[in-house]
């Protein structure tokens, strides 16, 4: 009797990547995709049950297809389709509830996986400069997806208190990017000209999509040897970018706006509907944020393909020249140089 | 003197410089010059950074601009009354005779300009950007701590050259200036060419700008997350214990060692087992001689204390210049910790015992130095 594995947040792409990867898994038995909106990807051959975590309802799937592995992908910033951010909020929290909820009435599961953010460590200027897993941040995040993965974290604590007999692994993934990202990083990336904070240059850290997949595969199923999968992970690529870096990679130029006035430019983003700059998103470009990675090569076993500044690069080249692309400023440098050197001689 | 950084230009044969310059000096820049001599004489084998470097032909090639061609020493005397650092050359200059190593310097600035416009380079965990550092920062803030403060470094060979050490150090003179020189002292002065990375207090973190610029040259915030995940790779803290306590005392109180925090750098230091590196400087404290400090309007700014000198802020920007002073900066000897049980970490006693250690040796390197000092700012 193979494994039955049901995945929440299916219509996004990277659940409905997830699912069609682990389709192939030999250990699998059958996929269950869930989500409130019928998926546009196609989700291979799994079973793809039309239910909104935010109603009981989600026990009865969990009951009649006599899951045993429950993987909780809807906890993300961006919300698919109409509806705002209370809809996120209420998928996020209330949906996470509702499905701990019925995983802990459900005697079959084995193994819970919850897809959550290194937003939840805040980014304030009295952190450490890297967060562990550990590290009790300094101030709370006080609103938007952060709390809603501080509160989603908090409730999946208690469910792992109350069913002690199910593995639990809280994966903390880094800003997601790759050729098909839609974070709100990865859009505020994709804007002709960037706004960032005057004088602050943010350390960044990024994980791949190919990393996620396959990160929350070791997590779903059995552990392998000498590893342990169940507990708090952070997810990250090696290295680090900071945005000037990024920004010059992209070919994207900047446009400092002091602290004070970053409010207005982002609420004016925000109403013009270019991109959601909210205040976390604000204060990740202000303090940025770096966390470490031991726990994930130790514990869990886990070495992501791409580095830090490898799934940038992916991404950049996904997105197109922007305005200045690094070639034609490296161009103008290399005419430059043969022009003073002409002139010399 | 820091020699080992001054790539000599002009056509002149630079065994023959570094020979005279280690006849000229004490025997302390004699490893320095052969130092510079063993970079000089590697650089032609160096690849070209740019594939359109300009041929550097030697004497045909020399620029109209260089209307007046100088004598050769005269050019090495102002290399030694200006000493440029290594390489500065992305900042446009007026061309020099000596047209190869223009062309060279030329050439490395455009391949530096390159990678920074483009991106192309790294950045660590903590922001540290090594490239920048080296390069612009440590350059500019270079004539400060030459021409300005002239500072003597003593007893730089207390710092090991591979593995950690934690630097601890007094603090003094309203701006933390201080530290900065100590991070140019090391890494000017050390044969292996270490770099200090410093923490600093929260409050640059906070300022725009500070922040950034802290964060490039390698620093981080004071706390010990950050300073056990530094040591634990091996590299070279400085820590001022003292805080704004000692940066921002007033001047009839210099050099009074200030209490030791609660002497949290001593238990980071044995839990990886790193020597501590006393650390004395003489000469920051009479920079800004604080007379006064304006409670209310240090409130109002949210800063720790507002300083008032004979000088600032009655005359405005210009007093907030700071005062020529001689400064020496003496590494002691170094205390070991790597014999210590690991739970000695935990013993507050001991602790105590060491910060008052360190503190005490601090101190009295202090008052001799001051006893051997003839002036203020000579």
């Amino acid at each position: 009797m193979g494994k039955v594995v049901l995945v929440t947040g299916v219509a996004r792409q990277l659940g409905s990547r997830l699912v069609r990867r682990i389709l192939r898994d030999s250990e699998v038995d059958r996929v269950i995709g869930v989500d409130a909106v019928t998926p546009e990807h196609s989700l291979g051959g799994a079973d793809f049950v039309r239910a909104d975590i935010r109603q009981p309802a989600i026990a009865r799937v969990l009951a009649e297809h006599s899951v045993d592995t429950v993987v909780h992908m809807d906890v993300t910033g961006t919300p698919l389709g109409a509806g705002g951010r209370t809809a996120v909020k209420e998928t996020n929290v209330i949906g996470t509830m509702q499905l701990l909820g019925a995983c802990q009435k459900s005697p079959s599961v084995e193994r819970l996986v919850v897809k959550s953010s290194t937003s939840v460590y805040g980014a304030a200027p009295r952190d450490p400069a890297v967060f562990t897993e550990n590290t009790p941040p300094k101030s709370l995040p006080s609103g938007g997806f952060a709390k809603d993965a501080v509160e989603v974290e908090g409730y999946v604590r208690g469910f792992a208190r109350r069913r002690p007999d199910v593995a639990v692994c809280v994966l903390r993934f880094a800003n997601i990017l790759g050729p098909a990202a839609d974070s709100p990083l990865a859009e505020y990336l994709a804007l002709p000209v960037l706004p960032t904070v005057f004088g602050y240059d943010p350390r960044l850290q990024f994980v791949h999509e190919d990393d996620v997949i396959d990160v929350l595969r070791i997590a779903l199923h059995e552990p392998r040897r000498g590893t342990l999968n169940s507990g708090t992970f952070n997810i990250a690529g090696d290295g680090v970018l900071s945005l000037s870096q990024c920004s010059r990679r992209l070919g994207r130029p900047t446009v400092p706006v002091l602290l004070p006035a970053v409010t207005w430019v982002g609420s004016a983003l925000r109403t013009l509907g270019v991109t959601d700059f909210s205040p976390e998103q604000i204060r990740l470009l202000t303090h940025g944020r770096v966390v470490s990675t031991d726990q994930m090569r130790e514990t869990l076993g886990f070495v992501p393909t791409y580095t830090t500044a490898e799934a940038f690069t992916d991404f950049a080249r996904s997105r197109g020249a922007g305005l200045l692309p690094p070639e034609a400023v490296a161009d103008a440098v290399d005419r430059f140089a043969t022009l003073v050197s002409k002139e010399r001689i | 003197m820091a020699d080992a950084k001054v790539i000599p230009f002009g056509e002149e044969p630079r065994s023959r410089r570094a020979g005279r310059r280690a006849q000229g000096r004490g025997s302390k820049s004699s490893s320095a010059a052969a130092s510079s001599a063993a970079s000089s004489a590697s650089e032609p084998a160096s690849p070209s950074p740019s594939p359109s470097e300009p041929p550097s032909g030697p004497g045909p090639g020399r620029h109209s601009l260089a209307s007046v061609p100088e004598q050769p020493d005269a050019v090495e005397d102002r290399m030694a009354g200006e000493k440029h650092g290594p390489n500065d050359a992305h900042a446009p200059e007026a061309p020099r005779p000596g047209d190869s190593s223009w062309d060279r310097r030329l050439a490395e600035g455009l391949a530096f300009l390159r990678r920074r416009v483009t991106g192309d380079y790294e950045v660590d965990e903590f922001g540290y950007d090594k490239e920048l550092t080296d390069q612009v920062l440590m350059s500019l803030i270079r004539p400060l701590y030459e021409n300005y403060f002239r500072v003597e470094v003593k007893g730089i060979e207390n710092i090991p050259s591979d593995g950690g050490a934690l630097v601890v150090s007094n603090h003094s003179g309203t701006l933390p200036l201080d530290g900065l020189m100590m991070q140019v002292a090391v890494h000017d002065n050390h044969p292996a060419g270490r770099h200090l990375r410093l923490l600093a207090a929260d409050l640059v973190f906070m300022l725009p700008v500070v922040n950034e610029l802290a964060r490039k040259a390698g620093h981080t915030l004071a706390c010990a997350e950050d300073a056990e995940r530094l040591l634990e790779r091996g590299e070279i803290v400085g820590v001022m214990p003292e805080g704004f306590k000692g940066l921002g005392k007033p001047f009839g109180e210099r050099y009074k060692l200030q209490r030791f925090g609660r002497g949290g750098f001593v238990s980071t230091a044995l839990r990886h087992g790193v020597p501590i590196v006393p650390c004395s400087i003489v000469g920051a404290e009479e920079i800004y001689p604080m007379i006064g400090n304006s409670k209310t309007l240090a409130r109002l700014l949210g800063f720790p204390y507002f300083p008032i000198t004979p000088t600032f802020p009655w005359l405005g920007p210009l007093g907030a210049l700071p005062l020529p002073t001689k400064w020496t900066i003496q590494f002691g000897e170094p205390i070991p910790t790597d014999g210590y049980p690991p739970e000695a970490a935990e013993d507050p006693m001991l602790m105590f015992n060491l910060t008052d250690q360190v503190r005490e040796q601090i101190q009295h390197t202090l008052y001799k130095l001051l006893v051997q000092r003839r002036s203020v700012f000579f």
